[in-house]
């Protein structure tokens, strides 16, 4: 009735300037414009709507028919999750390795980089800004090349000629070692944000601190290291969603047993051997992108200013 | 029964248990470590101090650096020119460009290196075109918030992820029986009473994984492409429209080129990303039924079919293309920020 009158119409008038512009935009808004956004949208949803509505139903019905029938006879189950979590060879300990994986890779990182970065920005010495234009320029050397190498130091040493200059850290087969390179490859890209960003700050406050008589470490301790939080944050992000979906590094280091593999590497292996079990894929793989997923969504921007900075990672 | 069912819960607990408490350790202990450092350091005063402060901000640093980065990439370099078959052989010898002639004359990696290239073509043009429309979609939108935040959302999801989310639409049953794949199920809705087996279907299975990787990459292209469609002055915008310019010619004439050179660096790094693309491919097909691309057959030569030397020496041609791309993409984001 009147709950569907039409806005009313306003006296047509030149517009000029920047009511111009408004105007413009909004009569496009909740148009043409709109509706083709938000079909691409769902669009972009829909494969990811499936595989939560399979994750849900029972295991006949998730097995041999397709997750839209769901819509027409909706099954409810939570075996697939029980299946999945407390099987042997589950995902338990895999969501645990991940976590293990995960945190330290990515506050390692921080503090290391951190360091590097306000010691280029500030502590200015000879030679400092050739070396940040070399650890910069380092983001060109692809992880591939890393792998082969890496994996010879972390089994015995680092060898020149036969003769060992650095001892293995004795980690071969841990998870520490996925962490340890991560955190190896993480700084070109982590020093090259953070510097940005502490170089910004005010010459005057680090200044006064030194007239004040305050070392350079505790001006980085007090007063650096809490203002760049924000930096800290998108770098932060970045790593934690970087780390937790890598499978490369996951599958060069990790163990093969399941219990010592991150959750990608655990589901890479269960999508062959799930092939024939489509109830459980579904499950394992929905918590598998979960954690990234409320992440991600909860600290989206953060995510988006670090992007915007030219942090891209690759 | 039960306590088989209860003794193996307790043990996942206590191994999860253990696993994180030594994370608990690890990190704990490091930034006690720290913490000590600087605490100690902290005391030096005078001519020393600065110095002091370099070594310990810088160092670490640099020694990971090093350690992780420059000298694995030398190795790999070196190991490209030997013929070095498993991981820590003894007796090799080097051989100079043999592997590399090898990559360009092998039909196989021939054939990889040149699907390579597709993936590169089509993917981060389709990204950045898709990602191009929904940004100007969106610009004019009031709650564009929803939308993007859906064709974002693939960025935060693993491939690995993604490979399993796509598995319930490339999937394939028998026609007769009822349908698990959503493409399949379209496809004959449509009145395709047969369709393919998708995923083994060849070249198609290819450009059907490449869609996975544009379904990533779009929402990240669309963001930064947002940005800067937001970041163009509404004054210029404005004199456009008083000149006659409006819709697509606003958007032809005006808009893109002004963010040109955005458009080109989220390009370039969805190339970077598409070059190196290892996870889809190898959890969807593991490089068969002809869908093999240089970062998957990489590490099977150096991890799976024992030929080290030539996986390094494809490394190094991942390498050797990357180089111009992020050379590009820095020159354009320097000069960018010159002007701005």
């Amino acid at each position: 009735m009147s709950t569907t009158t039409s806005p009313p119409v306003k006296a047509q008038q030149p517009l000029t300037g920047k009511a111009g512009v408004r105007a413009v935009r909004e009569a496009f808004s909740g148009s043409v414009a709109s509706f083709f956004a938000v079909a691409i949208a769902v669009l972009w949803t829909i494969p990811v709507l499936g595989l939560f509505l399979n994750s849900f139903r029972s295991r006949e019905d998730a097995a041999t028919t397709g997750w839209w029938n769901f819509f027409l006879h909706p099954s409810f189950s939570l075996s697939g999750y029980q299946e999945v979590l407390t099987g042997s060879g589950g995902l338990v300990l895999p969501l645990v390795n991940s976590l293990a994986i995960t945190i330290p890779a990515t506050i390692i990182p921080i503090f290391i980089a951190s360091m590097a970065a306000y010691s280029l920005a500030w502590m200015r010495f000879r030679g400092s800004d050739w070396i940040f234009f070399g650890i910069f320029a380092l983001q060109v050397v692809p992880l591939q090349m890393a792998l082969v190498p890496l994996q010879q130091y972390y089994v015995r040493g680092l060898q020149i000629g036969g003769v060992t200059i650095l001892p293995s850290p004795g980690i071969n087969g841990s998870i520490a070692q996925i962490w340890l390179t991560h955190t190896m490859f993480s700084l070109p890209l982590a020093i090259f944000l953070i510097h940005n960003f502490i170089a910004q700050l005010p010459a005057s406050l680090i200044e006064a601190a030194r007239v004040d008589g305050a070392s350079h470490l505790r001006i980085f301790r007090s007063i650096v290291l809490p203002l760049s939080l924000p930096a800290i944050a998108s770098f932060a992000i970045f790593q934690f969603l970087w780390v937790w979906n890598d499978l490369l590094v996951a599958k060069t280091f990790g163990g093969t047993s399941p219990d010592s593999q991150p959750v990608t590497a655990r589901m890479q292996t269960l999508q062959g051997s799930y092939g024939s079990r489509l109830d459980l894929l579904a499950p394992a793989g929905f918590l598998t992108i979960v954690i990234p997923l409320i992440v991600f969504l909860s600290l989206q921007r953060y995510f988006v200013r670090g992007l915007l900075a030219g942090s891209v990672k690759g | 029964m039960a306590t088989g069912y209860h003794s193996l819960a307790s043990n996942t607990a206590s191994q999860a248990g253990s696993t994180l408490f030594g994370v608990l350790v690890v990190v704990g202990g490091f930034v006690a470590i720290l913490a000590i450092v600087f605490a100690v350091a902290g005391r030096v005063t005078g001519r020393l101090e600065k110095p002091i402060a370099v070594v310990i901000c810088l160092g670490p640093a640099l020694f990971l650096v090093a350690l992780g980065l420059i000298l694995p990439a030398l190795t790999t370099i070196n190991n490209s020119l030997k013929n070095q078959q498993f991981l820590g052989q003894i007796d090799t010898k080097y051989i100079g460009l043999k592997n590399y002639t090898y990559a360009f004359s092998d039909p196989y990696t021939q054939h990889t290196i040149l699907r390579t290239l597709a993936w590169l073509l089509v993917v981060p043009v389709a990204a950045v075109f898709v990602g191009l429309l929904v940004a100007l979609l969106v610009d004019r939108m009031k709650f564009s918030s929803v939308p993007k935040t859906m064709i974002f959302l693939p960025t935060a999801i693993s491939f690995v992820g993604a490979a399993v989310i796509w598995g319930y639409v490339y999937d394939y049953a028998d026609p007769s029986r009822p349908q698990t794949g959503l493409l399949s199920q379209i496809a004959i809705g449509l009145g395709w009473s047969n369709p393919p087996n998708w995923l083994i279907t060849v070249p198609l299975n290819t450009f059907l994984e490449m869609v996975i990787m544009i379904w990533i990459q779009t929402g990240f292209a669309m963001v930064v492409l947002s940005a800067a469609l937001k970041s163009i002055p509404d004054e210029i915008i404005e004199s456009a429209r008083l000149d006659g310019a409006s819709g697509f010619t606003l958007f032809r004439t005006v808009q893109i080129p002004m963010i040109r050179n955005t458009i080109v660096v989220v390009l370039t790094t969805v190339m970077i990303t598409t070059l190196k693309v290892f996870d889809i491919v190898f959890t969807i097909n593991n490089g068969n039924f002809d869908t093999d691309v240089l970062a998957r057959q990489m590490y099977a030569d150096m991890f799976v079919t024992a030929q080290v030397s030539r996986g390094s020496a494809l490394a190094v041609i991942l390498f050797v293309a990357v180089v111009p791309l992020i050379w590009y993409n820095v020159r354009t984001l320097r000069r960018e920020r010159e002007i701005t």
